[in-house]
């Protein structure tokens, strides 16, 4: 079955080549999509397998393929912090067949920051947001720090000192590390790891002194660590006991947000019609008492919403970075 | 606790799970031998199908499978040359060699019972010290790691057993290609020369697959002629009980090698990769023979493969008592936890405690059975391979290699990458350069580049921050062990030279003692 597949997507794979040089048959009309989807669809993911994007993944690819009435690939394309698989779907074909999973902030920040990341955060055509994980400021459960006062005094004690550990580069919790330095005026160091499987164990050795990392790994971690702030508006229901930034007086909201894009040329009906399948999965019961038990928030922004909030991040980080001078 | 162990080894005599645990483990040696096929990828592809299954059975299911695909991945290693995952890239050193003499049957019956051994070894560890074997492994920081990377280097030594500074010249290649993709601390993008797809680095597995195995089909084609034969034939062939009496007459190394594997599976970030390696390279060092290494030693592939097989069960110790994943695949058996509602942790022990042990001990099952399913199996698919004249034999392998490299991110851009590796490395072996020593480079590069920027940022607050490197216990410990690395090969070949020379002075006496009598360790 597996080689069917590798031969499937070799011989899919010179379908297009040909498609491109204008050998093909134009089939991919305007009016496909009625009929979409007519084939098996591919779910990719530009991570490693066993991440949060592949837990939610799975959590989804039943009811997805219910709703579509086709199944529900799941394939892997690690690299780069995602931009190897993003950089990928800018030049795959437009037809809705292959959807992959994009973050926010990793696709505004990575074109931002990188020279050359071989995608511009408009080549991709968000297609639904489902869901974020807010950042949550962690440290180990014997830490003198008790809340986050005692965590910026201790920063400010000796600024540039204080390591703070967190998944990868250019993702929510580097930004938010940042977000926290510019708005209490400290200077902590941010450490990055290659994601939150290393970056844990580095907390819990007290190689770090604190990490910032996602909401879903307060209960994962359980009574080994202490969360000291989750950078939410209110106070999570499934957290009740953990303060937020704000009423501890700094206005830090921010996270990472998991959704779906597709390459830029996508019809938008088909656009529209991943996107509705994709809100009808949101709204399983099953499936958001999982996301809770996991602290995972439920989102919902369509297509035009995504953009929408994609703007409004890209603007409140570029003038972050600018002051920092770390737009090139 | 005795008491819930007694209730999962009872839950795994049922005939219905014994069932599940042969075809998980038969499953996953299917898919580990095919060249590219990880185990990650077995795994993370089988997840969907336990989700019909109730928690326990799906997670045996895993475990089985992930136990299996490690040691399957010692198959293409041993016949072909090409490394199945990366945690059998020391079993091709000497496995491959095996099979060029004829005794392939040998190299698979070690590493059958070297994986059975090592995985054993880690479930015990696994059930009896998994909480401080924990709280050991957090104490690894930055430094540690990187200190681990170099000692890992320090194999290059004793792998260049020929010419000490082409090794050197290899590993340089080998750090050289793992500087190539996206920084792992700081994401600058390095050496992509505008190739996107080179953002990720020069892909592991692809890279395997055509420094270790391409040379060899270039050689099977340049035999010329029709009907050479790539092994030597000449041999007779060997008695099962013959070959099970050797590599059982040193349980020493089979016990050792396990031992490593299991620490070093439980360090999230190193595992099966580096601890293959160790355990070849510390093989080798105990050996009364260490010039036999490379050239066909069965030690070493029980060293190899007895290593991987444990860091399945010591991978599992920080995954299930602190919910990090001490390997990928652990990653993705951690995440079905999570969706099944079970928090890792002490707790877990007590309060799922039927469910965990069930699973541990089905580890174990699935290492016992290796042991028939790869003495009848094993055997019988290496005389399958064995019987295929080279015109086969060799455009088969060609098609293994760029199904392999391409699966791994179905890339094309991947096969090229590996057939220009592997078509340099058939030049590089002409002057001398083995492969071995540009992979080692290629795999300890980032973890040690990693580990020193990392280890300079997190201690920041240090007068001196590069200094946090040779203050630390641990760090300590690790450097001693890689200057006694270093120096090892020039101590031995000091000691031989000292005892030649003794024996040279009683040649009056025929009957030099030979200075080897001694069994094997």
């Amino acid at each position: 079955m597996k080689s069917r597949r590798m031969f499937a997507s070799i011989v899919g794979t010179i379908a297009v080549a040909l498609a491109a040089t204008g050998c093909g048959g134009g089939e991919a009309g305007g009016g496909a999509a009625e009929n979409f989807p007519q084939k098996r669809v591919e779910y990719i993911l530009p991570f490693d397998a066993g991440g949060e994007s592949d837990i939610t993944a799975r959590l989804q690819q039943e009811k997805l393929a219910e709703v579509l009435g086709q199944a529900v690939n799941i394939s892997y394309k690690p690299g780069g912090g995602g931009a190897l698989g993003w950089s990928e779907l800018t030049r795959t074909a437009p037809d809705g067949y292959k959807f992959m999973g994009s973050n926010l902030p990793h696709i505004i920040l990575q074109p931002m920051l990188r020279d050359d990341a071989g995608y511009e955060t408009e080549d991709l055509k968000q297609v639904y947001i489902f869901q974020s994980t807010p950042n949550a400021l962690l440290v180990p459960a014997d830490s003198d720090i008790q809340n986050l006062e005692d965590f910026i005094a201790a920063a400010k004690e000796d600024p540039g000192a204080m390591s703070v550990g967190g998944s990868g580069d250019f993702t929510a919790n580097h930004i938010g590390t940042l977000m926290l330095n510019d708005m209490a005026g400290i200077d902590v160091t941010y450490t990055p790891f290659s994601g939150t499987g290393t970056a844990v164990p580095a907390l819990l050795g007290g190689h770090v002194d604190a990490l910032m990392s996602y909401t879903p790994q307060i209960s994962q971690l359980g009574d080994q660590v202490r969360a000291i702030a989750v950078a939410t508006e209110e106070r999570m229901p499934g957290l009740p006991d953990v303060p937020t930034f704000a009423e501890q007086g700094y206005d830090l909201v921010d996270g990472a947000y998991r959704g779906v894009s597709v390459p830029s040329e996508t019809p938008d009906d088909i656009v529209q019609k991943l996107a509705d399948a994709f809100e009808e999965v949101n709204q399983d019961p099953e499936l958001v008492e999982a996301f809770e038990e996991q602290a995972f928030v439920l989102e919902n922004y369509g297509p035009d919403e995504a953009v929408e909030l994609t703007e409004e991040r890209k603007a409140v980080y570029e003038d972050l970075l600018t002051r920092l001078e770390l737009v090139p | 606790m005795f008491e819930v162990l007694g209730q999962g080894l009872l839950a795994n005599l049922a005939p219905s799970m014994l069932l599940l645990v042969l075809i998980g483990t038969l499953s996953g040696m299917a898919l580990g031998a095919m060249p590219g096929l990880s185990a990650t990828m077995g795994v993370a592809l089988l997840v969907p199908f336990t989700f019909a299954m109730d928690p326990t059975s799906g997670l045996v299911l895993l475990g089985a499978f992930y136990m299996g695909a490690i040691y399957g991945g010692s198959f293409t290693a041993i016949l072909v040359n090409a490394p199945g995952t990366p945690s059998s890239i020391a079993t091709a050193l000497d496995g491959y060699p095996l099979t060029r003499k004829g005794r392939s049957e040998f190299a698979i019956v070690g590493a059958t019972m070297g994986s059975f051994v090592g995985g054993i070894i880690g479930v015990i560890a696994l059930i009896f010290l998994a909480p401080p074997l924990a709280s050991f492994s957090l104490r690894f920081g930055p430094q540690e790691y990187f200190w681990v990377a170099i000692f890992g280097l320090t194999i290059i030594a004793s792998l260049a057993s020929g010419s000490l500074l082409k090794g050197l010249i290899g590993g340089l290649l080998g750090l050289l290609l793992a500087t190539v993709g996206i920084a792992p601390v700081g994401g600058d993008v390095r050496f992509t020369f505008g190739e996107p797809m080179l953002q990720g680095g020069i892909p592991l597995v692809p890279a395997l697959i055509g420094l270790f195995t391409i040379p060899e089909v270039i050689r099977l084609i340049a035999l010329r002629t029709r009907d050479a034969q790539m092994v030597d034939e000449t041999r007779q062939k060997d008695r099962l009980g013959g070959m099970l009496k050797e590599i059982l007459s040193r349980p020493v190394n089979l016990i050792r090698s396990g031992v490593i594997g299991t620490i070093v599976g439980i360090l999230p970030g190193a595992g099966g990769s580096v601890a293959n390696l160790v355990a070849y390279n510390e093989a080798k060092r105990a050996s009364k023979h260490p010039e036999t290494f490379g050239e066909g030693e069965i030690d070493g592939v029980v060293a190899s493969e007895s290593a991987n097989n444990g860091t399945v069960g010591g991978g599992f110790i920080p995954t299930l008592t602190l919910g990090v994943p001490g390997t990928p695949p652990d990653a993705i058996i951690l995440g079905v936890l999570l969706l099944h509602g079970l928090r890792p942790g002490a707790e877990l022990f007590t309060t799922s405690g039927p469910l965990v042990y069930t699973f541990i001990i089905a580890l174990a099952v699935s290492a016992v059975m290796m042991v028939p399913v790869g003495l009848v199996a094993g055997r019988g698919l290496q005389r399958g391979v064995m019987a295929l004249p080279v015109r086969y034999l060799a455009p088969g392998i060609t098609v293994l290699t760029i199904i392999g490299a391409y699966a791994i991110r179905s890339s094309v851009v991947d096969v090229f990458i590996m057939l220009a590796l592997g078509v340099a490395a058939y030049l590089l072996q002409r002057v001398g350069i083995g492969g071995a020593s540009i992979v080692l480079g290629l795999v300890l590069g980032s973890i040690a580049e990693t580990g020193l920027v990392q280890g300079i940022l997190t201690s920041a607050d240090a007068a001196l921050p590069w200094t946090t490197f040779f203050t630390r216990p641990i760090s300590l410990v690790l450097i001693a062990m890689s200057v006694l690395s270093v120096l090892w090969p020039f101590l031995q070949k000091r000691r031989a030279a000292k005892t030649a020379a003794a024996v040279n002075d009683k040649t009056a006496n025929p009957v030099s003692q030979r200075p080897d009598t001694g069994e094997g360790d």
